[in-house]
């Protein structure tokens, strides 16, 4: 317990000390069922990159079909099963692997995988506080993202295979279980494995949201928290307040599967066989889905944007430029993200003067995302760098960022979408924007804050082979997609070689494929540097190894369930004292001296 | 930020900011289901439907039940723990009578034909309503273990935390009900 609720109903912290109450602890309710923040962040860390190699692999699966389409792989057999007979994958379990791809990263990897390890590991630590506000509850979202993964899992093993619908699982394929092989069981086991995220998601988010609100340390006011502590408060907004409404679609999904509704379906016919279902509506789902699916894109981005802010004050050794601009821009990103989600529809025939609505709501967000690209940027500028694998990682994501987010202008705009909708330039667009550039800024969060998590460094050799060759490799894969793109190769086709007008695309399609092993191999060198750091690692001997400012290391080398052997530090500045008064660096839990000029 | 401003803390229970934030998170999900459903009643094939008369009585069920609850709380505070005790006891019964009151209502509509799809305006209308009753029985839950303490001599409570958070949840699902039922009137 790190803290007793008394006769008022106020909170009174409790002095930890390395004796107190943690002999008594067994190995299961330390590593397993633990209730201390930074066991759970590591749970969802390991978890996640679990989940990143499964994702990855199954891209690298189809991504051989999309290079060599007339090839077999005897080992896919070995691999798959009656799912690539012959060595040759079929289409229905294509479609299997692109939903799962898609399920695993956006979900597991980068939500769960990202913001649950950073939020779970930073919060606490960061604002001055034992633990999260309800350990309890914070167990149990572990737990609960645990099931939801076993499920997902199970549904790879089903006869019938897991869904296929797309990651979107729009109606009436997802709605129909005689529409495809991935539409009867894995489909449920999909829906079912969803709502134990969400409540996993949603027992999270309430957590960090009143830690963070409620139980800063003394003199750790709002305008003093690193940037991190505020992109993760916004992400566990926009999860708290979206994830319920995939809930209430995938609620509606089940019962049309399972109990004869027909919320999303109407007048439809099935091998000839006219279904009784009527008036459902099909796009009702789409807006349900993507009142969310638009909210989550920066769920998953923030994180990233808020670490990636951090280590590069950090590395620059220089203020964060514009902190209340920061700030500001990730509280407008989060309002638009609520109201932009009908360009992901701009075809299903919405009215135009509402997709005109949404096309200038969209094309806003430009406006704070150039802010802290700016920001980021005259960070950086005339800093005295450090180039640590978390540094670059920073500087890849913001790279990416900037590259992605160019593009995301062009499909924003409705009449260019009508075009480029569901073509290789939307999938390049997202993989660089919020799926490799979010990547990077988890594997920034990793480089940066492992010898907080384990007391041991990771190998910078290995880290530096790892950043160089991922950043190249991903433009090498999705920079030639936005001319497929624009060519009018759509996505999610299992073979292009039927087409003349495709067929131009051959080599480069092998191509990717290549870069996209060699890539997925490299990863396999970070899982690697990842596990042999963790007990080989070089020893961390200082206690704050970056020359940070903010509070996660002011606690021991291996903090205790509790963080703070003794009182929790007193904050009087914000995270960001970097050049001072001709000092490298402040400390916040340094007081403010008579003599220290004013202002920051 | 050169001045240490004196930051008060924890102004709210840690785990009552946590129920008001799950709050605004059960708000968003019924308010996905509502905008779904005036989205669908705005298109063709609307099939519109009479609201069983239970409902009405279970509405008198759920503020009364909310009255008794306010009534417990304030006896809590005022250490009158025998009236405590009387007070949740009813807020108990009341509130299972809710939850029975719905069911009997959708067993109304089931004998006459209106079954869970037989049009999507009903569809709806079980979804909803079933899955606030879902809310309202995890609610009786909180109550009957907050009734087991109450009345377990052995058990000293001195913490009005727990009174409060069941309290707060229990006016939520009385005040969403009551919204719901206004919905479904005045949206047809």
């Amino acid at each position: 317990m790190s803290s007793v609720v008394s006769l008022h109903g106020t909170t009174t912290h409790h002095a930890h000390d390395d004796h107190h109450g943690h002999q008594h602890e067994s190995f299961i309710s330390k590593y397993v069922f633990s209730m201390d923040h930074k066991t759970i962040s590591k749970q969802f860390l390991i978890t996640g990159i679990f989940w990143a190699f499964v994702g990855g692999l199954f891209s690298v699966i189809f991504r051989l079909q999309l290079g060599y389409p007339d090839a077999t792989f005897p080992f896919l057999e070995d691999l798959l099963g009656h799912w690539a007979k012959g060595g040759k994958l079929s289409p229905d379990f294509y479609y299997a692997l692109v939903t799962m791809h898609g399920t695993i990263l956006v979900f597991f990897v980068l939500t769960a995988g990202l913001s649950g390890t950073f939020s779970n590991f930073l919060i606490p630590l960061q604002v001055g506080a034992r633990d999260m506000a309800s350990p309890l509850l914070n167990m149990l979202s572990y737990w609960f993202f645990f099931i939801a993964s076993i499920i997902l899992l199970s549904s790879l093993f089903v006869q019938t295979g897991p869904a296929s619908g797309g990651w979107t699982v729009y109606p009436p394929l997802s709605a129909l279980g005689d529409a495809s092989d991935g539409s009867k069981i894995g489909m449920d086991l999909w829906l079912v494995s969803m709502a134990m995220f969400i409540v996993s998601q949603l027992l999270a988010g309430l957590n960090y949201i009143t830690t963070i609100l409620n139980m800063r340390t003394k003199g750790m006011s709002m305008t003093r928290l690193p940037l991190t502590i505020w992109a993760l408060f916004f992400t566990a907004v926009l999860g708290v307040l979206s994830f319920p409404v995939l809930l209430s679609g995938a609620v509606l999904l089940l019962f049309d599967r399972n109990l004869g509704t027909s919320f999303f379906l109407s007048d439809i016919v099935v091998a000839g066989k006219i279904l009784p279902n009527e008036g459902g509506s099909a796009i009702l789902f789409q807006h349900l889905f993507w009142f969310l699916g638009h909210p989550e894109v920066y769920i998953i981005i923030l994180p990233a944007m808020g670490m990636a802010s951090e280590i590069i004050a950090v590395n620059s050794r220089k203020p964060i430029f514009g902190y209340m601009a920061m700030v500001g821009s990730m509280f407008a990103i989060t309002i638009l993200a609520f109201l932009v989600w009908a360009h992901h529809m701009f075809v299903t025939g919405l009215n135009p003067f509402l997709g005109a609505i949404f096309v200038l709501l969209t094309l806003l967000i430009a406006v704070p995302s150039a802010i802290k690209v700016f920001n980021w940027i005259t960070t950086i500028w005339r800093g005295n760098i450090r180039f640590t694998p978390g540094m670059i990682c920073s500087i890849g994501f913001v790279s990416l960022f900037i590259s992605g987010g160019l593009t995301g202008i062009f499909l924003g705009n409705a009449a260019l979408d009508i075009h480029l909708h569901d073509t290789y330039f939307v999938i390049a667009h997202f993989h660089i924007v919020m799926g490799v550039s979010a990547f990077f800024g988890m594997f920034a969060g990793v480089y940066h804050w492992f010898p907080k998590m384990y007391g041991r460094y990771m190998n910078n050799t290995l880290a530096y082979i790892h950043i160089w060759a991922t950043l190249i490799g991903a433009y090498l894969i999705f920079w030639p997609m936005h001319y497929t793109g624009f060519a009018g190769m759509p996505r999610r086709y299992f073979d292009y070689s039927g087409w003349e007008s495709f067929k131009m695309f051959t080599g480069l399609n092998e191509f990717i494929t290549i870069v996209a092993i060699i890539v997925f191999a490299v990863q396999l060198l970070f899982v690697f540097n990842f596990f042999y750091s963790i007990f080989k690692g070089r020893k961390v001997t200082d206690p704050n190894p970056w020359k940070a400012t903010s509070l996660e290391w002011t606690t021991p080398i291996n903090p205790g369930h509790g963080n703070w052997p003794g009182e929790i530090p007193e904050v009087h500045r914000w995270a960001y004292d970097y050049g001072k008064d001709g000092k490298d660096f402040i400390p916040q839990t340094t007081p403010v001296g008579a003599d220290e000029s004013k202002g920051h | 930020m050169n001045i240490v401003e004196p930051v008060q803390r924890n102004r709210i229970h840690p785990y009552k900011f946590n129920l008001w934030i799950a709050i605004g998170s059960m708000l968003m999900m019924f308010a996905g289901l509502t905008s779904a459903y005036i989205v669908k009643r705005n298109q063709s094939n609307w099939v519109d439907y009479e609201l069983p008369a239970a409902f009405w009585f279970s509405t008198a069920a759920m503020i009364l039940s909310s009255v008794t609850l306010i009534l417990a709380k304030r006896s809590f505070k005022e250490k009158a723990m025998q009236a405590y005790r009387r007070y949740v006891f009813v807020t108990l019964i009341l509130g299972t009578l809710f939850v029975l009151l719905q069911v009997y209502g959708f067993s109304t509509m089931w004998k006459s034909g209106l079954t869970h799809n037989s049009t999507v305006s009903v569809s709806f209308l079980y979804v909803i309503v079933g899955l606030h009753a879902l809310h309202v029985a995890g609610g009786l839950v909180a109550l009957i273990l907050l009734a087991l303490k109450a009345f377990n001599s052995k058990v000293k409570t001195y913490s009005s935390i727990p009174v409060e958070l069941v309290a707060t949840y229990w006016h939520f699902v009385d005040l969403l009900w009551i919204y719901l039922l206004v919905f479904l009137v005045m949206i047809r």
